[in-house]
């Protein structure tokens, strides 16, 4: 490529960089701005002054760290137990004869395709019978069941080469055994993958909190910050900014941090994942 | 039976394991329903049960208190003629028309234009940002952008710089559907941008010098050698882009409050309002089978045309 090229290139994907970026930019500059100011000159792209105190504000208007845990906790179980029953059924699928293997694997499959607003009443009225409405099981449960997940994690199992588990049932061990010292460990990329998708759907899930939860203590960040957003949103912008920097922010840092691990599962989950 | 599938493995292990294979086979059919038990007893109390469940739903009148009368087809002939839910589906309809072409034009263009540059990382960072972010936060972050009349940072500063006075995105039924469609191809961005650059790097560098050595210019290819090796990706992404379309729901319902505004009004978000607002679960689990049912039938036209398109290496 030619040296201009490179240049208008690099200008082209600045530009579409600086797009991507703005609605963060203009959240955390509109996180510093008083109501005074939103009257006043609602136009201002700068605070004037400068308003840190929103922050403390809206902290101590909103239970944020409850928030945070009650998102933090849930999608960690939802994680944990979804890798660990999806990699069982897709041990299972990829590497143990049973009548009905293929069938059930059919299911599996063609369960990815419903809706999650088709069994979302349903589900309301079952938990309901259940007396777990407004409780953080009616968020978890039904997650764990994830057909996409026994899916992908086959794919990786099939990857293991079938002489490691030869050699180990050579050497006595049984298929728990197999599949807990030889399969996990082989499958550690997929199981990355997976559990970076299940977090993120878990943390910015929003449709089911707002169906299921009613109790504010109850709530995960995305319904905090909606149901702040429907009462105060509209009057106070500073406020509103202020708390969903805080709720973003976080999540970006983690981004940052890992973001080649999670770039790469991304990217994994298009090509090997389906 | 499947256990001849996995006959090379058997014979190998033959000459140790030769007295007690039986012994294994009994004993792996048993294993086999411990490994699928968890996720089978979830897909069938949490996905199959509740699938079925919205069928039988479907066909009845009930608010979930008083008794549930069946009516047969009668939800259904009454979503089908009402002139509000017919505007949901064609708003559906419109919103993957934009979303899913515009989107994936221009995460491939971005791919590619990624592909070859240095310092690629950087930019990769900077456009997956608003996938990790939840779509709560880029909704109310965008409303205050598009805000209603002059209060929106957008339309303001327009105005103020060279006095023309822009749509209120948020509020006008025409312009609605347009900025639903732009946040949610500015939110979805990156993703495709990052699985088509995985796709571009499984392409040989030898085949591309190949197609060059014999004189193709860069549209040629494009169109002979990158697309017909990315097609798989490409489709797949289209596929996945077509359903979480028509799922939609958390950006929309947050943006812009389709309650006041019926320009944004989805079928999901007339199963959340007749199932949750006014509690006709038979109404609500109606609309939710037609959109299962027009899922199906985009995707089955999707596999079907795929047979013309989709280049898989033998």
């Amino acid at each position: 490529m030619t040296h201009r090229k490179q240049i208008l290139l690099h200008a082209v994907l600045t530009l579409g960089g600086l797009l991507m970026l703005f609605p963060f930019i203009w959240m955390l500059l509109t996180s510093f701005k008083g109501v005074g100011q939103m009257i006043n000159d609602p136009l201002a792209w700068l605070p004037v002054p400068w308003r840190p105190r929103n922050y403390p504000d809206v902290l101590a208007e909103v239970p944020l760290g409850q928030a945070y845990w009650n998102s933090m906790y849930i999608a960690a179980v939802t994680v944990a137990a979804t890798l660990f029953t999806g990699a069982m059924a897709a041990y299972a699928f990829a590497r143990i004869p049973f009548r009905g293997s293929g069938p059930l694997f059919g299911l599996f499959l063609a369960t990815q395709m419903v809706p999650a607003q088709v069994t979302v009443v349903p589900l309301y009225i079952m938990l309901a019978e259940l007396q777990l409405i407004d409780s953080h099981l009616a968020l978890i449960l039904p997650a764990i069941a994830n057909p996409f997940a026994v899916f992908l994690l086959r794919q990786f199992i099939r990857a293991v080469p079938v002489e490691l588990e030869d050699a180990a049932r050579i050497d006595g061990a049984g298929r728990w055994t197999i599949f807990w010292r030889i399969i996990l460990p082989n499958i550690r990329p997929g199981l990355w993958t997976l559990g970076i998708i299940v977090f993120l759907a878990s943390w910015n899930s929003y449709f089911f909190p707002l169906v299921f939860l009613n109790t504010p203590d109850l709530f995960t960040i995305p319904l905090l910050l909606d149901s702040f957003h429907s009462q105060r949103g509209g009057v106070d912008y500073g406020l509103t900014a202020a708390l969903s920097a805080m709720t973003v922010v976080p999540m970006l840092i983690a981004f940052l941090i890992g973001q080649r691990k999670i770039l790469n599962s991304m990217a994994s989950s298009g090509l090997g994942g389906r | 039976m499947s256990a001849v599938a996995e006959a090379p493995a058997r014979e190998r292990s033959r000459p140790v394991e030769r007295v007690r294979e039986p012994r294994w086979r009994r004993r792996d059919r048993w294993w086999g329903a411990v490994f699928l038990a968890p996720q089978l007893l979830g897909l069938l109390v949490f996905l199959v049960g509740p699938l079925g469940f919205a069928v039988v739903l479907s066909f009845m009148r009930w608010d979930g208190l008083g008794d549930a009368t069946w009516v047969g087809l009668e939800n259904f002939r009454t979503q089908l003629t009402d002139p509000y839910f017919g505007r949901a589906v064609w708003n559906t309809v419109k919103i993957g028309l934009i979303t899913v072409p515009g989107g994936l034009v221009l995460a491939l263009l971005l791919a590619l234009a990624l592909h070859g540059v240095r310092g690629r990382t950087a930019y990769r960072v900077i456009y997956f940002l608003p996938v990790v972010t939840s779509s709560v936060a880029v909704s109310v972050i965008w409303q205050m952008i598009l805000g209603g009349g002059t209060d929106g940072i957008l339309n303001g500063t327009v105005q103020e710089l060279f006095g023309v006075t822009l749509p209120s995105w948020l509020e006008d039924p025409t312009w609605v559907v347009p900025a639903i469609a732009v946040v949610t191809v500015w939110s979805s961005l990156g993703l495709n941008v990052v699985i088509f650059l995985a796709g571009l790097a499984t392409i040989p560098p030898s085949l591309l010098e190949a197609a060059r050595i014999d004189g193709a210019g860069p549209w040629q290819l494009l169109r002979s050698v990158i697309l017909p090796m990315l097609s798989p990706t490409v489709f797949f992404t289209l596929v996945v882009s077509v359903i979480s379309s028509f799922q939609a729901f958390d950006l929309i319902y947050v943006l812009v409050n389709p309650d006041h505004n019926e320009g944004a009004q989805t079928i999901v978000y007339k199963v959340y309002q007749q199932g949750f607002r006014e509690f006709q679960f038979g109404l609500s689990s109606a609309a939710a089978l037609i959109l299962l049912l027009l899922t199906l039938a985009v995707t089955a036209v999707q596999f079907k045309a795929q047979k013309r398109f989709v280049h898989y290496e033998s």
